[in-house]
């Protein structure tokens, strides 16, 4: 077994004239700016960035491939690990195609605490991209301000799930298990901390002169160059495009709850940065809609043939037993055909394409995972500009390792 | 929107569409001969204003149906209230698609994952190399008859625990 590894010298033909002075420069694989293992080889002519070559692939782990061989609650599973930050929005945009094609209708409280889940972890994501991004450049308090109540929405996570970073959360037709008591007080007490946070962040680190400087007018990219390279998400709206799939395309009941959408003007590591921030606060409005209306009732559809029927359903009735075994050995029944369901996930539009030949398993999976996007038209967006600023747009662009391979 | 653009491909490339087959799905789809994909992709993006290439995959239907592989396109049109339409372009084993990459810059990446993972080349592509697996790999691990366990090993993890029992109750 040969191990492989990109180095500079392996684009010695691609850069093979380099003039007089030029450097490559080996950016990563493994280096903390990186957010995660991911490699970027950059041609400078002193602090001038001229060219550069990223390599994938180092985290790669073939979900797709898994998606074949495992079952569509076992994928469930492997959904966790690929935006790793924000991992109950991966979860629910798998969850959700797969009822959408077997036609379950899940019951309004499992879409409302959904709903609040998923707002939760935008909010989980945003505080990591903008307090690393600080960390990036040089401003390490902010992070440390806001990770206080980022480690609450993890508790909040920990009670509901049993898991702090694999959730796990959802099941198909319904969730693991129903609320804790206090789930809903102790959200509002967590909302109640966060506002004055990120006030207090955007005090900190977005109006630091130093912060500013570093990050205005710097990565930036056009709104039409950025629907050419299939931008979605946060890093598109801040170009300009007020696209949003929870407006675009409702799912759930976001067409029900009152929200804006930000938008930037140019695009610029600060506009991603700004619109982040909004996002955050657009996220705890659509939660405060949400927290006191959740309304009563079973935490999964009535449907034995997808959900686990409650265990005294199973030891005193014969249906529900075969019905347990089942869904355990055989796993549940998709009917044939084709899906594409796209969610918003913190990140941009995270859609899952799935074919079903009505078997145990798809017949194929794919992930549309918005990072794999961004990241292609990153050369463009660093041309021309200094070294340091690489670092400064590719911690505004959110790049996640484990969703960019997938 | 279904009949706007479904009358627009009648019209406008009646020989370029294939005869499609009944797929349950929630998208609109044309299946479409592979040497005409980018004048449809082009009029489509330029004429209906689908301007977002939203997805590109591939899929295999090894002993399901014939051609072997369907590479598929979603494109969205923010003028029509975000729709999404797929095309769908079916393709034999050893032949090539024309790359989108002059139309779409997006195109790039996902062709060359679509080359690494399943073995389909595009043909006009700036750089059709290996994007994911290392350059020295051998196959597409994709394809449906990909041996799981990698290659060159000509035998089963079943068999492999049989044999370690059998040691085991030899010794």
């Amino acid at each position: 077994m040969v191990m492989y590894e990109k180095t500079a010298e392996h684009f010695g033909q691609k850069f093979k004239d380099l003039p007089e002075g030029h450097l490559l420069v080996n950016l990563g694989p493994s280096h903390p700016a990186t957010h995660g293992i991911l490699q970027n080889v950059i041609q400078i002519d002193g602090e001038r960035v001229v060219d550069t070559e990223s390599v994938i692939g180092y985290v790669h782990r073939c979900f797709e491939k898994l998606g074949e061989r495992y079952d569509y609650n076992q994928f469930l599973v492997c959904t966790d690990r690929m935006n790793y930050v924000s991992t109950p929005l991966n979860n629910i945009g798998w969850i959700l195609t797969v009822e959408k094609m077997m036609q379950i209708q899940v019951p309004d409280r499992v879409t409302y605490v959904r709903m609040i889940i998923s707002e939760l972890s935008r909010i989980m994501d945003h505080i990591i991209c903008n307090g690393i991004m600080g960390v990036d450049l040089g401003a390490f308090s902010g992070l440390l301000h806001l990770f206080h109540h980022r480690e609450n929405i993890y508790q909040i996570l920990e009670k509901l799930t049993g898991a702090r970073l694999t959730t796990t959360f959802c099941r198909v037709g319904g969730m693991e298990r129903d609320i804790y008591p206090e789930f809903q007080s102790e959200i509002k007490i967590i909302l109640k901390g966060l506002k004055p946070a990120l006030d207090e962040f955007e005090e900190l680190l977005i109006r630091n002169k130093i912060f500013n400087e570093r990050t205005k007018g710097i990565g930036g990219i056009s709104a039409e160059r950025a629907i050419a390279y299939g931008f979605s998400g946060p890093n598109l709206r801040a170009a300009g495009v007020p696209w949003d799939v929870r407006k675009d395309d409702p799912y759930m009941f976001y067409d029900q709850v009152n929200f804006d959408i930000p938008v930037g003007e140019d695009g610029s590591a600060l506009d991603r940065t700004l619109v982040r921030m909004e996002e955050m606060r657009q996220s705890m409005r659509i939660i405060e809609q949400l927290i006191d209306g959740i309304p009563e009732g079973p935490y999964h559809a009535d449907v034995p043939h997808a959900f686990l029927p409650p265990k005294d359903r199973v030891y005193n009735n014969m249906e529900e037993l075969i019905y347990h075994f089942k869904i355990i050995m055989h796993g549940v029944k998709v009917p044939p055909g084709e899906y594409y369901h796209a969610t918003e996930a913190a990140n941009g539009e995270l859609g899952f394409y799935v074919v079903s030949e009505g078997e145990k398993s798809p017949w194929r999976v794919h992930v549309r995972r918005p990072c794999f996007w961004y990241y292609q038209a990153f050369p463009e967006m660093v041309k021309g500009g200094l070294l340091a600023d690489t670092i400064a747009t590719m911690s505004s662009l959110n790049v996640i390792a484990g969703e960019l391979d997938c | 929107m279904n009949e706007t653009i479904t009358q627009f491909l009648n019209s406008r490339f009646p020989d370029s569409l294939l005869p499609q087959r009944d797929i349950n799905t929630n998208l609109l789809f044309f299946s479409i001969r592979k040497e005409k994909l980018p004048d449809v992709v082009l009029a489509l993006k330029e004429e209906l204003g689908f301007h977002f290439l939203n997805d590109l995959t591939s899929v295999d239907w090894l002993g399901k149906r014939e051609p072997r592989f369907e590479v598929l396109y979603l494109l969205r049109s923010p003028k029509h209230g975000h729709f999404r339409v797929q095309l769908r372009v079916p393709v034999g084993e050893g032949e090539s698609v024309p790359s989108l990459s002059n139309i779409f810059p997006a195109a790039n990446w996902p062709e060359r994952e679509v080359f690494d993972l399943m073995g389909i080349p595009f043909s006009g592509h700036p750089r059709m190399e290996r994007l994911i697996m290392p350059d020295n790999f051998v196959g597409h691990p994709l394809r449906k008859d990909y041996p799981l366990e990698g290659p060159g090993q000509d035998y089963l993890i079943e068999d492999l625990l049989t044999i370690h029992v059998k040691e085991d109750i030899t010794e």
